[in-house]
């Protein structure tokens, strides 16, 4: 076929979609970094991985610029006008020099790259040096659909808890597991996150910066909760910390909420703590509560409360006709009584523990109340 | 029997079918009295084998084994008169049948369907997500929702549509009158739409459908309501299905060949099959494996994923992702190939450095089975393999990179026809190498460890596998168009199909990677009220993105039934299926063609690809079809 004379491709043109490329790349890296991606940043682990994320998306940028500016120029001058319906392009087959270099630069860039990102993962995964506070290591367990932690606290003592209290500045190991099926326990203000695999112990370590409370989340799916999987972590001073975890040693089976007035005093959240909640049941029932008690609307329907028809049985269709006794056993051990076409082991078993009696007894009140014919 | 049951057909196939369930319950009821288990009868039991055996009898029935059957048992062979070969009306397309034009469709149009069915469940997924909180779906129908989602648009639509349109084109571009195996091909299809309906039929199972997501993972699959087993099961036809059809390429590449069509002188999409194949024959076993592991451990008590018994759960894992990694490009080369003769014919451009081209592909193939621990850099596997995975997986954007830098030069200079299949694959090309970007990110380990089960990853998938695998299938589907149905579409309509799509799938899905950074896991029905905004965003433009198939879809239809009737070759294409009339004859050439130089020699003066009886044939826009008119039917 005939081919078309005389190009469009000048140099002018070349030099142009240069300059804007230049341009276009530089306004994409500011805006890369100048977006907030990130969740606060509360560990030693997080800083070295948003300046993985800031390197990577600086070399991103031009690669896709580039490609966008050749296919949006192409369009532009090599577009088939009217009257070129019969002509071809040059018979261009390739250009050896050409290919040599698009293949070697993206496979030196990428070395580098992984490179770089092995001496990240090497910093972020590095045990603590001998100087520092003796590491601390902490057992997470997962189930469905709850977080449980246990803590070697003073005198050789267990120290089991429903909720996750850390110490500022001292690195932490955990130890995962999981008592059903496959968990992912993840902080995203830390960063890191790992499944809690049933019948294998996965771990790594953070190092807390910042005191505060930070969501903890199941990222990987579970079953029917996943999506209500969720706790708090607090970060704590090391004093705070260590006056919480004697005491729990010394109470080993006090109620959690107990730990919670240290955890309020080192945050300077007063009243926080669960037990001095107001015990108001149909607050607990919407929101649960501080200690890592779930909303019971997330999965219950109850019209006083509006929520909907979810995971669990309609209780205005259950309660009615049960007595405070039996629905307080219902909340505290709900495999006791599974109602009819739901499965057993859905609800998680920890209310007894999360809930101070207090608590239990509004739900309890707030339940039989709401549900009275 | 009357007539009606003993031939071949729907009846047959039905009343087979019947038969199924009643072998089932005798099969259940008698093994279970035998060995004195109590209850006799039990559901699950009978439901399990209904959903192993009962396509078996449907197939059987609808007649896709009467020949080997005749021929297995030494009845003397009916010879074959051909009746079952090409399409003679409409109706000719729902049953079987061997010609490789007819099975094409059969494909194309039966995957579509799961799309808008995977892609209505989509609306769905993201009307949920509208807000927070639960807006009108529970957490199983959720769940549910996802997972045969995933399932569909991956194993009932994307994989499938390749082989679709492959089988329509391929036989075509190396001149073959069909493919090797054309029995083999028909089953191939059917098994399909028995994989599909399990899948959807799930939603009525006891305890719902399954919702372990399509990884169904252990040891959340194997002790899942039964509903699960309808991916278990369904996976092993639509893998089978798979096989046969990759074999049968394989073969036919290979074999079937015309005359001087030696491997560098094939087009790339028969390279790009020919590697899909390799991939296809060599991983898909492994996930029918992993799908039987949890069939046992289900039905027969066995433990390989229970820990307590000395089980692995991160084996699963591992034998799952050695597939559905190079799953990734077994949805992913066949799209190369797409784009390689779509930019090659609109550009009026030989394709720029076309042995690097094949050879990046077989570099895929090979670099494509050391990399799929990239996908379990957090689920506890040992930690050192994460290093040697993360490396590969950065190296394969290599050969990757090969391919968009030879598809930008082979533009460059061009005369660009700026038509529907074309922008489809620039948009392509700008979207892939997105998600090529977000995947080389994924690779580095100390950013998965944060992202990994995060939307970045959803956006990712969908970036690679929608702006990806889905345009490359929407440019295909056009571009073979006329040849296909022997009509025009809609140029107006298509142009405006492809903008709503570009810029609504941008809005739906370029903010899940900034949501994800900051924290929403996947899979989630109910998320932190932080995220709320940008979920309704997403939301609102996937409605966009939803609406924008009907366009596709009223297209697609109005102009089968009454476009402008299609020239043999209105591309001005140097292919052998172009220079066949549209649609082609029976048997596709009257005389096989002979091969004499390569297949994109555009602007080469006096270029020629095959040779027709001594007549050659050339990219002339006047271009009358060499070969039109009856087909000579040999006996």
């Amino acid at each position: 076929m005939e081919q078309r004379r005389g190009g469009r491709n000048s140099r002018r043109m070349v030099i142009e979609m240069f300059v804007l490329g230049t341009i276009a790349s530089l306004a994409g890296i500011a805006l890369g970094i100048a977006i907030d991606w990130f969740p606060e940043d509360a560990s030693t682990q997080a800083g070295p991985i948003d300046t993985l994320w800031d390197v990577l998306v600086v070399c991103s940028v031009p690669i896709f610029v580039g490609v966008v500016i050749v296919v949006v120029y192409a369009a532009r001058l090599f577009k088939q006008l009217p009257g070129e319906e019969e002509l071809d392009g040059p018979p261009i087959h390739g250009n050896t020099k050409v290919e040599v270099v698009w293949t070697a630069l993206p496979a030196i860039l990428l070395v580098a790259l992984c490179t770089y990102a092995f001496v990240v993962l090497q910093d972020i995964e590095e045990a603590p040096a001998q100087a520092a506070a003796p590491e601390m290591v902490v057992d997470v367990y997962g189930e469905q659909f709850a977080w449980t932690f246990k803590y070697a606290g003073t005198d050789g003592k267990e120290v089991n808890t429903t909720q996750l209290y850390l110490p500022k500045d001292r690195s932490v190991k955990f130890d995962v597991h999981s008592k059903d099926v496959i968990h992912d326990f993840w902080v995203p203000a830390f960063r890191m996150k790992v499944d809690a695999v049933p019948g294998v112990t996965t771990n790594y370590r953070v190092t807390p910066t910042k005191i505060g409370r930070f969501p903890v989340v199941c990222a990987e799916l579970c079953g029917l909760g996943h999506a209500y999987m969720r706790q708090t972590v607090t970060v704590m001073e090391p004093a705070a910390f260590d006056s919480w975890l004697q005491e729990e040693s010394v109470e080993s089976n006090a109620p959690a909420g107990g730990g919670d007035e240290a955890a309020g005093g080192a945050t300077g959240q007063e009243g926080a703590g669960s037990g001095s909640a107001s015990a108001d049941g149909k607050t607990i029932f919407l929101e649960g509560n501080d200690n890592g008690a779930t909303s019971c609307a997330a999965c219950h329907a109850l019209a006083d409360a509006g929520s909907q028809e979810g995971i669990g049985p309609n209780l205005d269709r259950v309660l009615p006709g049960q007595t405070a006794e039996q629905v307080g056993t219902s909340i505290v051990d709900p495999e006791a009584k599974i109602s009819e076409g739901k499965p057993a082991g859905v609800m998680p078993g920890n209310y007894g523990e999360v809930l101070s009696p207090a608590e239990l007894e509004a739900v309890t009140a707030y339940l039989v109340d709401s549900t009275k014919k | 029997m009357p007539l009606e049951l003993r031939r071949p057909g729907w009846s047959r196939a039905f009343t087979y079918s019947l038969l199924g369930v009643a072998f089932a319950y005798a099969l259940s009821l008698g093994t279970r009295a035998g060995l004195d288990y109590d209850p006799v009868l039990d559901g699950e039991s009978v439901l399990r084998i209904c959903l192993i055996g009962v396509p078996f009898f449907f197939l059987v029935g609808l007649g896709l084994f009467d020949y080997w059957f005749r021929w297995a048992s030494g009845a003397p062979t009916v010879p074959e008169d051909h009746s079952g070969h090409g399409a003679k009306s409409w109706k000719s397309y729902l049953y079987p049948n061997t010609d490789h034009k007819v099975i094409g469709i059969q494909y194309v149009v039966t995957s579509f369907f799961f799309m808008f069915v995977g892609g209505l469940m989509a609306m769905l997924i993201r009307a949920e997500l509208a807000a927070p909180g639960r807006q009108f779906v529970d957490a199983n129908t959720y769940n549910g929702l996802f997972s045969v989602h995933a399932s569909l648009l991956i194993f009932l639509f994307i994989i499938p549509v390749f082989a679709g349109l492959a089988n329509y084109v391929l036989p075509l571009m190396i001149g073959a009158p069909d493919m090797a195996f054309p029995r083999l091909n028909a089953l191939s299809f059917w098994l399909l739409p028995v994989a599909g309906f399990m899948m959807l039929a799930s939603f009525f199972a006891p305890g719902g459908s399954f919702a372990s997501g399509w990884t169904a993972y252990a040891t959340l699959s194997n002790t899942a309501p039964v509903g699960q087993e309808f991916f278990t099961i369904g996976v092993q036809f639509a893998g089978a299905s798979s096989i046969a059809t990759a074999l049968n390429f394989l073969v036919t590449i290979i074999t079937m060949r015309a005359p001087g069509m030696s491997f560098f002188r094939m087009p790339l999409l028969v390279w790009a099959n020919f590697s899909t194949s390799l991939l296809v024959v060599i991983a898909t076993p492994f996930v029918a494996a992993s799908q039987f592991f949890v069939l046992l451990d289900r039905s027969l008590g066995f433990n390989f994923f229970d820990p307590g018994q000395g089980g692995d759960v991160l084996m699963y894992q591992h034998v799952f992702w050695f597939y559905s990694h190079p799953a990734v490009y077994i949805m992913m080369l066949p799209g190369f190939g797409i784009v390689s003769e779509v930019l090659a014919v609109k550009s009026r451009k030989p394709v720029f450095g076309y042995r690097m081209m094949a050879f990046s592909l077989l570099a895929i193939v090979v670099l494509g089975f050391t990399v799929w621990a990239h996908h379990m850099f957090v689920s506890g596997m040992q930690s050192w393999i994460r290093v040697p995975m993360m490396v590969t997986t950065a190296i394969i954007a290599v050969p990757t990179g090969i391919k968009i830098f030879s598809w930008l030069a082979t533009m460059w200079k061009g005369v660009l026809k700026l038509d529907t299949p074309m922008l489809f694959t620039m948009g392509f090309i700008t979207m892939f190498v997105l998600g090529g970007i977000s995947g080389v990110m994924l690779a580095m380990i100390p950013l998965t460890i944060h992202v990994s089960d995060t939307y970045f990853i959803v956006a990712h998938i969908h970036y690679v596998l929608f702006g990806g695998s889905l345009f490359t299938i929407f440019a295909g589907v056009y571009f073979w168009f006329p040849k296909m149905t022997g009509r025009m579409y809609d140029e107006s309509l298509g142009k405006l199909h492809f903008w709503l799509t570009f810029i609504f799938f941008n809005v739906t899905f370029a903010p899940m990677h900034l949501i994800g950074v900051q924290g929403m896991p996947r899979r989630v029905a109910d998320y932190a009220d932080q995220f709320a905004t940008w979920n309704l965003i997403i939301s609102l433009a996937a409605f966009g993105t939803g609406l924008s198939t009907l366009v596709f879809a009223y297209n697609m239809i109005s102009s089968w039934r009454g476009g402008r009737r299609a020239p043999a070759n209105p591309w001005r294409s140097l292919t052998l299926e172009w220079q066949v009339s549209s649609p082609p004859p029976v048997f596709n050439f009257d005389e096989i063609p002979t091969v004499v130089g390569g297949p994109y020699e555009y602007g080469v003066p006096g270029a020629v690809h095959g040779v027709f009886g001594g007549k050659t044939t050339t990219a002339g826009p006047t271009q009358e079809p060499v070969t039109t008119g009856t087909p000579t039917t040999s006996a």
